[in-house]
């Protein structure tokens, strides 16, 4: 019980509490007692004062004084004379309030039964002002309290400036009030939302918070609310409209249709190629965050003579909201247009106040984007049969590009796409100005001490920076060193141990980044993969990303390209974000921490994917699956799933003892699977395994007998 | 440090069961039915549920139903979403759901649905995303979520969403573990925790771990044992619960036992009670401890009663 103490009761106080009770049951049971015979006499109205007063939290009490004051007030002659006995019978409930929130100022049933109360209009508001400022008094943190002021706000129809005000004269007593620096955080989101006068123009707004908050942090650097309101400015300053960032076939590029795998070796970018059956691909975008609304009426995708009607596009996302990073369709050229040569295609996003973004902004500019397709002329030869070649993941087989391959690719993963995704050129610059000062302002702090969050905020002003400087924004001349990022994150791993895995996950981020940012660390990790055992079988282009100790995967906008991923000797636990890589065909997650086939959803939505490689993972070893709310299943009502119950369920109508893996494997169609090494992989899964995917040749290296 | 006694903690809600007549049972006699599913819960957790007459507990919740449909702490009291929530929770636990008038409770539920898709605890209009989270998971048990307007449901408390990625009781209420918890699971269970920020909130979330291990319900406040809960479901329905130390959180609960007389409580030494028994030990079975049933994290009962309802015929 909150603040008493364990020691066993003494003879007297037993006493005294059996007393207390046998006077409190007392009243319980006289209140009931009117309560059931609709009794408001004046004694009763008294006993259940009494009552309330020492236990508020008995709701049918304040059930029972509703039913009497609407009791007495039907009971007035109704004359137009009455508003003095209004208030009389009113008046007296504020007094029985009061008293019970002496008793506990944290009592639901008593603040709302207040708000009833003043609900019915009559009463002076003065006096609840005097009330709330002698509650925050009492307790400051009170949310009930605060609940109750914005109600009386409300309803004094009192100016959001002036109770931005009054917040500014708490912090300015008490800096450690995250109640009132979250009541200002939802005062000056309204004031800029409806741009009153004053607050429309962001860049002061934001300038001005920065400037207050620091006096609270540098104050008292231990203190976090400060803190955590300076990271709510910095997601303001962050903010931009949706964009598209990514796309694949990449802005630029030269895309070679063909039946049959490249004959001439890997060209480097923009020449890209796409092993077709016919004279369709797919065309993938990629936004800055979860947008929805991408159909044909909101994208349009045309060539010379032609435009691409009718097109279905689909979010690629485990959300059955529709909201998604990630959008794909396909384009089929007809046969009428002649792809001997180069044909241009440009795609449009509009800018639509349809598509909004998860956070709530409409992506208001148009985005554009084009590429050229051709199909080469030796496309009508047919190469082999689409054998199957059990891929073996090794080394040997993985073949660096060249210099020029790799500078190439560079500028392809750079290159931004077409038009007005930077227009702002002048807005932006302050947001880097702002962030600059910021980082020393930070840095400046960390000097005098050394404070967990000031660093961890110092190290998300470093991302902010990057990110906007690869958002193509101006750069303030200052190189970004992942190198100071990973150190940092090193730093706060020793000084809070309690929260190394939060730091582990940042700090993946911060390496895959770095991965990608010049062309001598993208020699190391990108290239071709050819299995020997057939020269003619197909190169992939191929990404290894192993042994480099992530434990969060991100930034995927740069490997819509990838064919081939290796994964594996990671910590990784999920890999949301991988439904993005439409053109993966070979995964390797062996040796990571995923803990359940549910962890795996994103795979569902990979329909190129053959070859999958789970093995040495952790799959069957929790009894807490983390992943079971965020899965589309039964449990979670996810409406755009028809559950086909009766597959789930065993003859004799219990669950199916590997529902999960049901799930995940019954639209996969692969050819070589992996998941040796994992608690859950007995026989039993194994043949369920091998039933419910017949396009599966290969179970943990071994050839799948049916 | 030591270990979770199990024993002790089984006798000390059996007798806490009975006593009546303490101050501290009188003053928490309104919400008894609550009591119920704490206790029993923690029962089932702990797999000594078979100490208890089904029959007697079905009979008496049956008791506490008022003719609106909803149910009230205890028999006589006034209907409410908080109580009949319990009610349904404790049945399921017993697998006797089939007891209840499904459509009458689920009426009494729906019929707390506002224009604006918030619900009011019971007829006396107190708004509050707790309410929404026990509409939510009681209509989903009773598998009748039809009755309500979904969709409406989540954009409120969506517009309970606070900067900070937590979320309060109402629009512009502080962000709150317990109200987060509440927020999350229907979430959860309504298939949208794709539309959080889950790194934001879990940050949020995070923090709550002190240097004692312990967690707190927002910044700058004291560790309780009952936020072990609150913050523990919200962070494993997101799947950020790696983001504190588990072993650290481990230790906190099991300092917090009354290792003498069973039960435990908010913080070491201090008096304990049902609330913070079953809170700690839903809290050490979320954490993997050893011997104990999982648990759910969104509709706060073991997995093997939630797979049961909705993953069978």
């Amino acid at each position: 019980m909150h603040g008493i103490s364990r020691k066993p009761p003494t003879d007297e106080d037993q006493a005294a509490s059996s007393l207390k009770a046998a006077k409190l049951r007392d009243l319980h049971a006289q209140m009931l007692n009117f309560h059931r015979n609709k009794i408001y006499t004046k004694e009763a109205m008294e006993i259940s004062a009494s009552m309330l007063e020492l236990n508020p939290e008995h709701y049918t009490g304040w059930n029972y004084r509703k039913l009497a004051v609407q009791f007495h007030l039907n009971q007035l002659p109704g004359n137009g004379d009455d508003s003095q006995s209004i208030q009389s019978i009113l008046t007296q409930e504020l007094r029985v309030v009061e008293n019970a929130l002496r008793r506990n100022h944290k009592s639901y049933g008593a603040w709302h039964h207040r708000k009833w109360v003043l609900s019915k209009g009559y009463l002076s508001t003065d006096r609840e002002l005097r009330l709330l400022d002698m509650f925050c008094k009492l307790d400051s943190r009170n949310f009930h309290m605060w609940n109750y002021r914005r109600f009386i706000a409300s309803l004094r129809k009192m100016p959001d400036e002036e109770e931005l005000k009054y917040t500014t004269g708490i912090i300015e007593d008490n800096f450690s009030n995250y109640s009132a620096w979250h009541y200002r955080s939802v005062l000056l989101c309204k004031l800029m939302e409806k741009k009153v006068s004053g607050y429309d123009a962001e860049e002061i707004v934001l300038k001005d918070e920065y400037e207050f908050v620091r006096s609270a942090l540098f104050t008292d650097p231990d203190d976090q609310s400060g803190w955590f309101y300076h990271l709510w400015l910095l997601e303001k300053t962050l903010q931009y409209e949706p964009a598209l960032i990514s796309s694949w076939p990449p802005q630029g590029s030269n895309l070679h249709l063909s039946h049959g795998a490249c004959s001439t070796g890997p060209q480097p970018f923009p020449e890209v190629h796409f092993q077709s059956k016919g004279r369709m691909f797919p065309l993938i975008l990629y936004f800055s965050e979860p947008v929805n609304c991408l159909s044909s009426s909101t994208v349009t995708a045309e060539c010379e003579c032609h435009t691409f009607t009718n097109l279905i596009w689909r979010a690629l996302s485990a959300s059955p909201q529709h909201f998604s990073q990630a959008w794909m369709t396909y384009i089929e050229f007809p046969d009428n247009i002649d792809l001997s040569k180069a044909c241009s295609v440009s795609v449009t996003v509009a800018g639509a106040p349809e598509i909004t973004s998860l956070s709530g902004k409409p992506l208001s500019k148009c985005c554009h984007l084009s590429f050229s397709v051709r199909t080469p002329s030796d496309s009508s030869v047919h190469s082999e049969v689409d054998g199957h070649h059990k891929i073996s993941w090794s080394e040997e087989n993985f073949m660096v590009h060249s210099e020029v391959f790799q500078s190439s690719f560079l500028h392809m993963l750079r290159s931004s796409i077409g038009v007005e995704k930077v227009d702002n050129k002048d807005t932006s610059d302050w947001r880097m100005d702002i962030i600059s000062n910021e980082v020393a302002y930070c840095q400046e702090l960390l000097l005098a001490m050394d404070c967990k969050i000031g660093k961890l905020t110092l190290v998300r002003l470093l991302m902010a920076r990057s990110m906007l400087v690869s958002n193509g924004n101006m750069d303030d001349g200052t190189e970004v060193r992942y190198e100071d990022i990973v150190k940092l994150y090193d730093g706060l791993k020793k000084m809070d141990p309690v929260h190394v895995c939060y730091y582990e996950d940042q700090c993946s981020l911060a390496l895959l980044k770095q991965v990608i940012s010049d062309v001598e660390s993208l020699a190391k990790h990108c290239g071709q993969y050819r299995e020997p055992s057939s020269p003619a079988s197909k190169p992939y282009s191929f990404l290894r990303l192993n042994g480099l100790l992530i434990s969060r995967i991100g930034f995927m906008e740069n490997f819509l390209w990838v064919q081939m991923l290796d994964l594996s000797h990671n910590k990784l636990r999920d890999i949301e974000g991988l439904e993005a890589l439409q053109l993966l065909v070979c995964l390797k997650l062996s040796h990571n921490r995923i803990r359940s086939f549910t962890s795996l959803e994103p795979l569902k939505l990979l329909s190129s994917l053959k070859v999958l490689d789970i093995s040495h993972n952790e799959i069957g070893a929790h009894s807490i699956d983390t992943r079971r709310h965020l899965c589309a299943s039964p449990l979670t009502h996810s409406v755009e799933n028809e559950w086909r119950l009766d597959e789930l369920v065993d003859e004799d109508g219990t669950q199916k003892e590997n529902w999960d893996a049901y799930l995940l494997f019954k639209d996969l169609k692969l050819v070589q699977l992996d998941i040796a090494g994992n608690p859950v992989a007995n026989y039993r899964l194994r043949s369920f395994i091998v039933k419910l995917m017949p396009s599966l040749h290969w179970l943990d290296a071994e050839i799948t007998i049916r | 440090m030591g270990e979770l006694k199990v024993e002790k903690h089984a006798k000390y809600i059996l007798t806490v069961e009975k006593k009546k007549d303490d101050f501290e049972s009188v003053v928490m006699e309104h919400l008894r039915l609550n009591g119920a599913y704490w206790g029993l819960t923690t029962l089932d957790i702990i797999g000594k549920l078979d100490a208890i007459d089904p029959e007697e507990v079905v009979s008496w919740i049956m008791q506490c139903q008022d003719e609106s449909g909803g149910f009230g702490g205890n028999i006589g009291h006034d209907p409410h979403v908080l109580y009949t929530l319990s009610a349904i929770q404790v049945l399921a636990l017993f697998n006797k759901l089939d007891v209840l008038d499904t459509e009458k409770v689920a009426n009494y539920i729906a019929s707390l649905q506002a224009d604006d898709g918030s619900f009011a605890g019971d007829i006396w209009g107190e708004i509050d995303t707790r309410f929404s989270y026990i509409a939510i998971c009681s209509l989903a048990l009773l598998r009748r979520l039809d009755k309500i307007n979904v969709e409406k449901a989540v954009k409120h408390i969506l517009s309970c969403q606070n900067v900070d990625g937590g979320f309060g009781c109402i629009p512009g209420a502080e962000s709150h573990a317990g109200q987060i918890f509440c927020c999350v699971g229907a979430l959860a269970i309504t298939g949208h925790l794709h539309l959080l920020d889950k790194d934001l909130l879990g940050w949020w979330l995070s923090e709550r771990q002190v240097k004692s291990g312990g967690l707190n319900g927002r910044p700058e406040k004291l560790p309780d044992v009952c936020y072990s809960w609150w913050v523990l479901s919200s962070l494993i329905m997101i799947d950020r619960i790696h983001w504190i130390d588990k072993q650290k959180l481990v230790h906190f609960i099991l300092d917090c036992q009354d290792k003498e007389n069973g039960g435990i409580s908010d913080r070491p030494d201090d008096a304990v009670d049902v609330y913070h028994t079953y809170f700690g030990i839903a809290g050490l079975s979320l954490l993997e401890y050893p011997g104990l049933k999982p648990i759910d994290p969104a509709y706060a009962l073991p997995v093997e009663v939630i797979n049961r309802i909705f993953l069978s015929r």
